[in-house]
């Protein structure tokens, strides 16, 4: 790995083809947007697809050197960590992108900008993955989100996803504002901003100002990946935002936060994991008990599945709150089971439409779905007994590593709260299956109307299915060398 | 390579069921084609049972058919292997299936092909917990058998089954998630996964109280014990015949072979210090249910309720402590699976003719079914234990082996011995014998050729185990030993029981005193 100093005196050149996969994400951006102004809405279907290609050519671009690198005077890095992150990143904004076509045509929002606006944002976070200084996370978490604000406004004319931005956005200036506010006063007590310098910093006594500092960069971070006690905009957001636009924030943007979380905690305050440990666990605790408490209750199918994503990051924060190699390389599986499992679950909710072509919210619309569409009801039953964490499918995996990365920890009390609630999450799992497979149909469900969301979905279920059990090895040992790769500093 | 005998038996149910949801063509078609492929398949599985049985050297304690394939490096690797207790509970898992899925045959109407696919998937997970020397391949097998059963017992259960499917299945995730913190801790501690290893692995003594009460939670709900076994009798009362067939079966066994497996082997400290609760519950429980099975009015919850009582000789038994107890638990394992299983598969036989379970809407059956009350007879006096059938050696054995531990205990629990013929008579006179009250009952055909195929089989056995129980605890007898060695080395009362053969005792009847 080159040395910090060496990255200063390094031709332009050199930086963009480190980043070569950023590079591709803004240059393909700018052009879908410039085919998309000339051509109007009726680029929808090609510019989507367009955006697929771009994301493929992003990915392809990250093969090749392995070793880590910093860029653009070490405010970039690009490294196996971030590789990973970014795979499952614009895996997820591809899908994200195509599965919306039917969505939004129905809807009359199928817009050109909707595929741009996802790469813009799918391009903030593999920034924010990539981040080695506080000023490049912001950019890259603004870009993100700014993005997202207008991606949860999308049906404008609709009272309930102009709401769901709004508050998103208010609420997400508020966290951005908390997140900079941390930044400056760590930057004021220490002198900078790089992790790299910081980190040898953290191993002295540390004062007030940098864990008020600390303290505010969790805080900042934890409204991102919607942790308690900073999730309340999430069921509002995912129920208000369009289907497809919920899918998209409940995946790619909760692994981006939660690859640059656990860069923060890992790399940047490394020295300090005794202060950030407490607020971790604590957000772990906290949003893994009220995630599957809060959906007990719900009769929204999308408001259950957004407590779900706050139940399950309360899980992947177990594996950061070990902070041990094996903690951050859980998490970072979690992440990518996790993308799975909720692309799938979003999938089988847009495939949701009564008679008259309207898409089904409400929880009680699955009953009898097994009757009326088996093949829709066997993928939603595979994808809610994996979240529920159930061997022989593939979600008991992630969780199994958590909590094993916890226990190895000695951290007992927080892996026994950890698989109690998950016994209570299993409750609101096992209810979704019995309506689709215990309860006789109320009405009729329209067949899928695309191949497109069929393949994608079926390919979800098969992989979160224990056929999907053949690839934990690889991606679990892809997960260690990434892990390895961004402590290794 | 020699042929992976146990693999295939996983694998093999596994393809069949996958193939049965993709079956072609109309509803009837597929739900014959369905019936006999799942015939077939668990016919296989119960041929290459025996294959197993035969090639097994009942002399070795040690595991054998051992695989291993690292296939899921580095969460878990897929190690089977089989010592003699899981092969008799492999032999009881396979021999049982064709029943049950001749029991269904037509009494499932609908979703036929699922609902075989779901019996075969539970096949392979059961001979999955039986034949796992990795601790997690374990895990992922005792869990993954929840799905199929939660489904069974939801979608072709009675009345109130989404109560009772919701409550066994959290009841038993509860109990298993606290067991697979311990199963992490001791994989951390001992650095192996291996069972066979683990079996002979020292942990601290502090730490085994907490290992073996995290174990505990899991196997006491599985087994169950009183107080967690108010699941039980929801889900028996409320699964189909077969699916209670194969809870009372094969899944509660789970319980006791962990216990074996798992709790005294691993733990033989905890498992010596904390004697006394399990003596404690247990005694409790025989008591207990056999009152309130005494008091049912519906035929499968006093069944269910019966088998709580069992399961608690099962427990005074595996914490006896030596060789007679442990094989007598073993037996009672063995010879409860068949005999409740028998019992549910009569009680499902008159329910088919007249859709009731209720014991008052019977009565005189005997009149208009007199080989169906043979069989019936015959289970129930198995249930009681009477000598001659398998029920009696098994809890006499028990009796016999604990009665050094503790005569306390076995003083109690054999009062639940008169329990269970108090109500196992009860039951037999108000449904069998009597004037025939209920028109209906008097238009009820006797046994027909397929019930027959399932009763005979299963009479046959446990006659057989009645009075030639020896080829049944030949396996386990090595096994146990091991066990029995450690146990002691942990400092269990040392008792040999000295039991000088009468004459008319023969060894037959009392395996442990001819060693």
């Amino acid at each position: 790995m080159q040395s910090l100093t060496g990255t200063l005196m390094q031709p332009l050149s050199e930086s963009l083809s480190i980043a070569a996969p950023e590079l591709v994400l803004a240059l393909g951006a700018m052009t879908l947007l410039m085919i998309g102004v000339f051509r109007g809405t009726r680029s929808f279907v090609g510019l989507s697809w367009g955006a697929v290609v771009i994301y493929v050519i992003a990915g392809l671009s990250l093969l090749g050197d392995a070793s880590s690198a910093f860029a653009f005077g070490g405010l970039y890095v690009a490294d196996d960590y971030s590789a990973f992150l970014k795979v499952l990143i614009f895996v997820a904004a591809a899908a994200c992108t195509v599965t919306a076509i039917p969505y939004l045509r129905r809807a009359r929002s199928d817009k050109f900008e909707y595929p741009v606006i996802i790469m813009l944002a799918a391009l903030g976070m593999s920034m924010m993955v990539s981040a080695a200084d506080f000023l490049a996370l912001y950019v890259g978490l603004e870009l993100q989100s700014l993005a997202a604000y207008v991606l949860a406004a999308f049906h404008r004319n609709e009272a309930r996803s102009s709401e769901a931005g709004l508050k998103y956005f208010v609420l997400g200036a508020l966290a951005s504002g908390i997140l900079l506010y941390g930044i400056s006063l760590v930057y004021g007590f220490t002198g900078t901003t790089s992790f790299t310098i910081l980190a040898p910093l953290m191993s002295a006594e540390p004062s007030i100002g940098l864990i008020f500092g600390l303290v505010f960069i969790f805080a900042g971070l934890a409204f991102k990946i919607s942790a308690v006690p900073f999730h309340m905009w999430t069921p509002d957001v995912y129920q208000g935002a369009p289907t497809p636009v919920s899918m998209f924030f409940a995946s790619a943007p909760k692994a981006a936060a939660m690859g640059l979380l656990v860069r923060v905690a890992m790399e940047a305050f490394g020295g300090l994991a005794d202060q950030w440990h407490q607020i971790i666990a604590f957000a772990a605790v906290a949003s893994m008990i009220l995630g599957a408490v809060g959906a007990i209750g719900q009769s929204s199918i999308k408001r259950l599945l957004a407590y779900s994503s706050i139940n399950n990051i309360g899980f992947a924060l177990i594996g950061l709150a070990a902070s041990t190699p094996e903690g951050v390389s859980a998490v970072l599986f979690y992440m990518a089971v996790y993308l799975a499992m909720t692309i799938g679950s979003f999938l089988v909710v847009l495939s949701l439409r009564d008679t008259a072509g309207r898409p089904i919210d409400d929880i009680a619309g699955l009953a009898g779905l097994s009757r009326t569409r088996p093949g829709l009801a066997a993928a939603l039953a595979i994808f809610m007994f994996s979240l529920a964490g159930i061997p022989p499918l593939l979600g008991f995996f992630p969780k199994f590593s958590v909590f094993l990365a916890a226990v190895e920890a000695e951290m007992y009390v927080l892996a026994v709260i950890g698989v109690v609630t998950s016994v209570v999450g299993a409750y609101y799992y096992l209810r979704v299956v019995k309506l689709a497979y215990f309860d006789e149909p109320t009405g009729e469900i329209l067949p899928q109307e695309s191949n497109v969301n069929g393949t994608v979905l079926a390919v979800a279920a098969i992989f979160c299915s224990p056929i999907g059990l053949l690839l934990i090895g690889p991606i679990g040992r892809a997960a260690d060398q990434a892990a390895l790769a961004m402590l290794s500093f | 390579m020699e042929f992976p005998i146990l693999s295939v038996m996983i694998l093999l149910p596994l393809a069949a069921g996958a193939l049965l949801l993709l079956l072609p063509g109309d509803e009837a078609g597929k739900a014959s084609t369905a019936r006999w492929i799942a015939l077939g398949t668990t016919l296989v599985e119960l041929i290459l049972g025996i294959v197993l049985w035969l090639g097994f050297d009942t002399g070795s304690s040690a595991f054998q058919y051992r695989e291993t394939v690292p296939l899921f490096e580095p969460f878990f690797s897929w190690e089977l292997g089989i010592d003699g207790i899981s092969l008799v509970l492999i032999a009881l898992s396979v021999f049982l299936m064709p029943i049950c899925i001749l029991a269904s045959w037509e009494s499932v109407k609908v979703r036929v092909p699922e609902y075989m696919a779901a019996f075969l998937l539970m096949e392979a997970l059961m001979i999955g917990v039986f034949a796992a020397t990795e601790l997690f391949l374990f895990y992922v097998m005792f869990e993954g058998g929840l799905i199929p059963m939660y489904l069974i017992i939801g979608i072709w259960g009675g009345q109130n089954r989404i109560y009772a499917s919701y409550k066994f299945f959290l009841y038993t995730l509860l109990g298993s998630v606290l067991m697979l913190l311990a199963m992490m801790y001791m994989v951390s501690v001992a650095g192996t996964a291996d069972i066979p290893t683990l079996m002979s692995y020292d942990f601290a003594e502090s730490a085994q109280v907490w290992l073996w009460l995290a174990f505990f939670a899991s196997f006491a709900v599985k087994m169950p014990m009183w107080p967690v076994h108010t699941w039980l009798p929801d889900a028996h009362v409320q699964a189909p015949t077969a699916g209670s067939v194969i809870l009372a079966g094969v899944l509660l066994k789970m319980g006791g072979y962990g216990f074996i497996r798992f709790s005294l082997p691993m733990f033989p400290d905890a498992s010596v210090d904390l004697m006394w609760l399990i003596f404690g519950l247990s005694m409790v429980a025989v008591v207990y249910t056999s009152l309130v099975a005494l008091a049912q009015a519906d035929m499968k919850k006093l069944i269910a309720y019966s088998s709580v009582a069992h399961m608690a000789f099962v427990t005074v038994g595996l914490f006896g402590f030596n060789q007679q107890a442990l094989e007598g638990s073993i037996v009672v394992m063995l010879s409860h699976g068949l005999v409740s299983g028998a019992l549910f598969l009569c009680v499902g036989v008159v329910y088919d003719r007249l859709h009731t379970r209720e014991i008052a809407a019977y009565g005189g059956v005997a009149n208009v079914m007199p080989r169906y009350a043979i069989f019936f007879m015959l289970f129930a006096m198995a249930s009681v234990g009477l000598p001659g059938t398998s029920g009696f050696v098994g809890e006499f054995l028990v009796m016999l082996g604990a009665f050094q531990a503790s005569t306390w205990a076995v003083f109690i629990v054999c009062t639940g011995i008169i329990l269970a013929a108090a109500y196992m008579l009860f039951l037999y006179r108000r449904v069998a014998f009597g004037t025939i009250t209920n028109p209906a009952v008097e238009a009820m055909r006797d046994l027909t050729a397929r019930e027959y195929a399932c009763l005979v089989p299963m009479a046959v056995v446990v006659l057989w185990m009645g009075v030639a129980p020896n080829i049944f605890i030949d396996p386990v007898r090595a096994p146990v030993a091991d066990i029995v060695a450690r146990l002691d080395a942990a400092g269990a009362p040392q008792q040999q029981v000295e039991l000088v053969a009468a004459p008319g005792t023969t060894a037959e009847t009392v395996p442990g005193a001819s060693r």
